[in-house]
C-alpha cells in the first residue's frame, strides 16, 4: 500500500506488514469509533448555536451536570484517600489474604454494572443490610444524591489502587534508608520521599476515576431513584431524550459528554507521560 | 475506560518482587500506625467491593434453590444468554484481529503520528457508554443518516441484534489493542527482524515469534474483553429496544426483572454475571502469575 509507506519515518525497513496492518487499523477505527462518533458532531450542527445553548444549559439538566460533575469530583477524591491507603497496605504489609484483596481489587472492572447498581440499591435501601443501619442515623443513602456516590466510588476504586501500587513497588528502599540515616522522621520521609513520588500516580488516577465516574450510568440508575433536579445524572438525561424521540436533545447534551471526555483524556495523557518520567526519576525500572 | 489504568498497571506485573519493608527501621511504621491503616483500608474494602458482592449472592437464593433455578432456565433468560454469547462471540475476536494488527503496526514500525493514534484508540474508553450507543441510534437509526435507506431494504440494526453487536464492539474496542502495544513495543523488533532476515515470511514470523512471546498479554486482553462484552449495559440498553427473548442481554434483563420488583430472579440472573466476574478475575490472576513467571529472568535463561 505505497499511500501508507511514506509515512514511516524509519528507513531500511526489514519487518513486512506495514501497509495491511495500518490500513486495517484505520480502516476498522474509522468504521466503529470515528464515523459514528462525527455523527454527534453533524447532528448538532443540525441546530443554531442559540437552541444548542438553550437545550445544553436548560435548569434540569444543569441540575445533572451539577450532580454528574460534583459527585464525580467527591467520588474520585474519596478513592484517591483510600486507594492510596489499601495499594500502601497491599505493598507494604504482609497479612492473611493479601494476594485475594489484590485479585479482587479489580472486581469493579469486570462486575456488570447493573449487578453492581443492584447490588448497592439492595445494600443501602431501607431494608437492606447498610441502610437498616444508617436510617436510623437520619442518612438516606438509596435513592438520594448520597447514592450516586457510593455507586461512583465502587466503580472508580481500582483506578486509583491500580496507578499507584506499580509506583510504590518501584520506590527503591535505599530512598527511605538514606533519609533515615540522615535523620528524617518516618512521617517526614513519608511526606518527603514518598508522598511527591507518588504524586504523579495519584493525580492520574483520581482523573481516571473522575472520568469514568462522569460517563458511568448501569451502576448509578438503579440506586439514584432518579429525581428531576435532585438525583438525575447527565448520561440519564440523554436517556431521557432519547425516549421522548427528542434525538437532537439527546445529541447536543452528548456533544458536551464527549467535550469533557476529550479533555480528560487530554488529561489523563499528559498526566501518565508525567508519571512515567518521574517514576523513572526516581530509581524505579525503567521498561 | 478500565484498560487505561490496567495498561498502566497490569503489563507487566512486578508483584513478584518479594520485599519485607517491614525488617528495615527505616521503611517500617511503629505497630499501631501499621494496624490503624490496615484497618482502614481493609474496612473500605469489605464495605465497598465485598458486601455487595454477597448482597448479590445472598439475595439471590433468599427464595431457595429451586427460584433460583427456574429464573435460569426460563425462557426470556435463556434467550438473554444467548444473544450475551452471540454479542460476545463477533465482538471479542474483531477486536481480536484488530487489536494484533493495530499492535504489529505501531509496536514494530516508526511512523508519522504514532501517539495520536494510539490517544484514537483509547478514545472508546473514556466516552460514556449512553453516548457510545447514542451514535448507532444516530446513524443506523429511523431518524439516522442511513435509516430511510434500511427501511427501504427491510434491514433492522437499531433495536435488534446487529445493534446490540456494533454497542459491544464499540465499548470493547481497545482491550486487546492497549493490552498488546506495551507488551509488543517493549519486545522490540530484534526477535522479528532475526526471523525475516533468515527467510521467514511475514505470517511465519508472526506465528512462531511474535505470538508465542505476547500469549499471555494476549490472553489477558481477551479475558477483560470478553468480559466486558458479556456485562456492558448502558450502550447496549440504549440500541437494544428491550424487547423480551428477541434483543434482550443478560445485564438488561437484570434490569427488566428489577424493574418489574422480581428481586429474586433478577438477583440469580446477576449472580450467574457475578460467577462470570469472579472467574474472570480467578483467570486474569493466572495469567497475570504465568506472565510474570515467563518475563522472569531465571525462566528467560533456562529458555535460552
Amino acid at each position: 500500500m505505497p499511500t501508507l509507506s511514506h509515512l514511516i519515518t524509519r528507513r531500511h525497513q526489514v519487518l513486512p506488514g506495514f501497509g495491511l496492518t495500518l490500513g486495517f487499523t484505520l480502516v476498522y477505527l474509522s468504521l466503529i469509533v470515528l464515523l459514528p462518533l462525527s455523527a454527534v458532531v453533524f447532528k448538532t450542527l443540525s441546530l443554531s448555536f442559540a437552541q444548542f445553548w438553550e437545550i445544553v444549559t436548560a435548569p434540569r439538566v444543569l441540575a445533572s451536570y451539577k450532580l454528574s460533575f460534583g459527585a464525580s469530583l467527591l467520588a474520585a477524591g474519596i478513592n484517591t484517600v483510600f486507594g492510596a491507603l489499601l495499594a500502601w497496605s497491599l505493598v507494604r504489609y504482609r497479612f492473611p489474604g493479601r494476594k485475594l484483596v489484590d485479585a479482587l481489587v479489580d472486581l469493579p472492572f469486570v462486575l456488570p454494572t447493573a449487578v453492581a447498581g443492584i447490588a448497592l440499591t439492595a445494600l443501602y435501601a431501607g431494608n437492606g443490610w447498610l441502610g437498616k443501619l444508617l436510617e436510623p442515623l437520619g442518612i438516606k443513602v438509596a435513592f438520594t444524591p448520597l447514592g450516586v456516590l457510593v455507586a461512583l466510588v465502587f466503580i472508580g476504586l481500582p483506578f486509583v489502587v491500580r496507578t499507584v501500587q506499580p509506583i510504590l513497588e518501584d520506590i527503591e528502599l535505599e530512598l527511605e534508608e538514606a533519609a533515615t540515616c540522615l535523620g528524617a522522621h518516618r512521617w517526614q520521609i513519608i511526606r518527603l520521599v514518598i508522598l511527591p513520588a507518588l504524586t504523579p500516580a495519584l493525580l492520574t488516577g483520581f482523573a481516571l476515576a473522575f472520568a469514568r465516574a462522569v460517563g458511568e450510568y448501569g451502576s448509578v440508575i438503579f440506586i439514584a431513584g432518579n429525581l428531576p433536579m435532585v438525583s438525575e445524572i447527565t448520561p440519564l438525561m440523554i436517556i431521557t431524550k432519547l425516549e421522548q424521540y427528542d434525538y437532537t436533545g439527546a445529541t447536543a447534551i452528548a456533544l458536551v459528554m464527549l467535550a469533557a471526555s476529550f479533555i480528560l483524556l487530554l488529561v489523563i495523557n499528559s498526566l501518565q507521560g508525567w508519571s512515567a518520567a518521574s517514576s523513572s526519576s526516581t530509581g524505579g525500572r525503567k521498561s | 475506560m478500565a484498560e487505561f489504568a490496567s495498561s498502566v498497571a497490569s503489563g507487566i506485573p512486578s508483584a513478584s518482587r518479594h520485599r519485607d519493608y517491614q525488617a528495615s527501621p527505616a521503611t517500617r511504621e511503629v505497630p499501631w500506625v501499621r494496624y490503624t491503616l490496615l484497618t482502614i483500608a481493609l474496612g473500605f474494602f469489605a464495605l465497598f467491593l465485598l458486601m455487595p458482592l454477597f448482597a448479590v449472592f445472598t439475595e439471590a437464593l433468599r427464595k431457595g434453590w429451586s427460584v433460583y433455578f427456574a429464573a435460569l432456565v426460563e425462557p426470556d433468560a435463556l434467550s438473554a444468554m444467548r444473544l450475551t454469547l452471540l454479542a460476545a462471540a463477533i465482538a471479542v475476536p474483531l477486536n481480536l484481529v484488530f487489536g494484533v494488527s493495530a499492535a504489529w503496526a505501531i509496536a514494530k514500525f516508526e511512523f508519522r503520528g504514532k501517539q495520536f493514534l494510539i490517544t484514537l484508540i483509547d478514545l472508546p474508553f473514556s466516552v460514556s457508554p449512553v453516548v457510545a450507543g447514542l451514535i448507532y441510534v444516530l446513524i443506523f437509526g429511523a431518524q439516522g443518516w442511513f435509516g430511510s435507506w434500511l427501511s427501504d431494504h427491510d434491514i433492522r440494526i437499531i433495536f435488534a441484534v446487529p445493534g446490540i453487536v456494533l454497542a459491544t464492539i464499540f465499548v470493547t474496542f481497545p482491550f486487546i489493542a492497549r493490552e498488546l502495544i506495551p507488551l509488543m513495543e517493549a519486545q522490540g523488533r530484534d526477535e522479528e527482524e532475526a526471523a525475516t532476515v533468515l527467510g521467514a515470511s511475514g505470517w511465519q514470523t508472526f506465528w512462531r515469534v511474535t505470538l508465542p512471546n505476547v500469549k499471555w498479554g494476549l490472553l489477558y486482553g481477551v479475558i477483560l474483553c470478553n468480559a466486558r462484552a458479556m456485562g456492558e449495559f448502558g450502550a447496549v440498553s440504549v440500541v437494544s429496544g428491550h424487547i423480551r427473548g428477541l434483543t434482550n442481554t443478560l445485564p438488561l434483563h437484570v434490569e427488566i426483572l428489577y424493574n418489574e420488583y422480581n428481586f429474586a430472579a433478577a438477583f440469580a440472573v446477576a449472580s450467574l454475571l457475578a460467577l462470570l466476574a469472579l472467574i474472570t478475575l480467578a483467570l486474569k490472576t493466572h495469567v497475570e502469575w504465568r506472565q510474570t513467571a515467563a518475563l522472569s529472568p531465571e525462566s528467560r535463561e533456562q529458555a535460552t
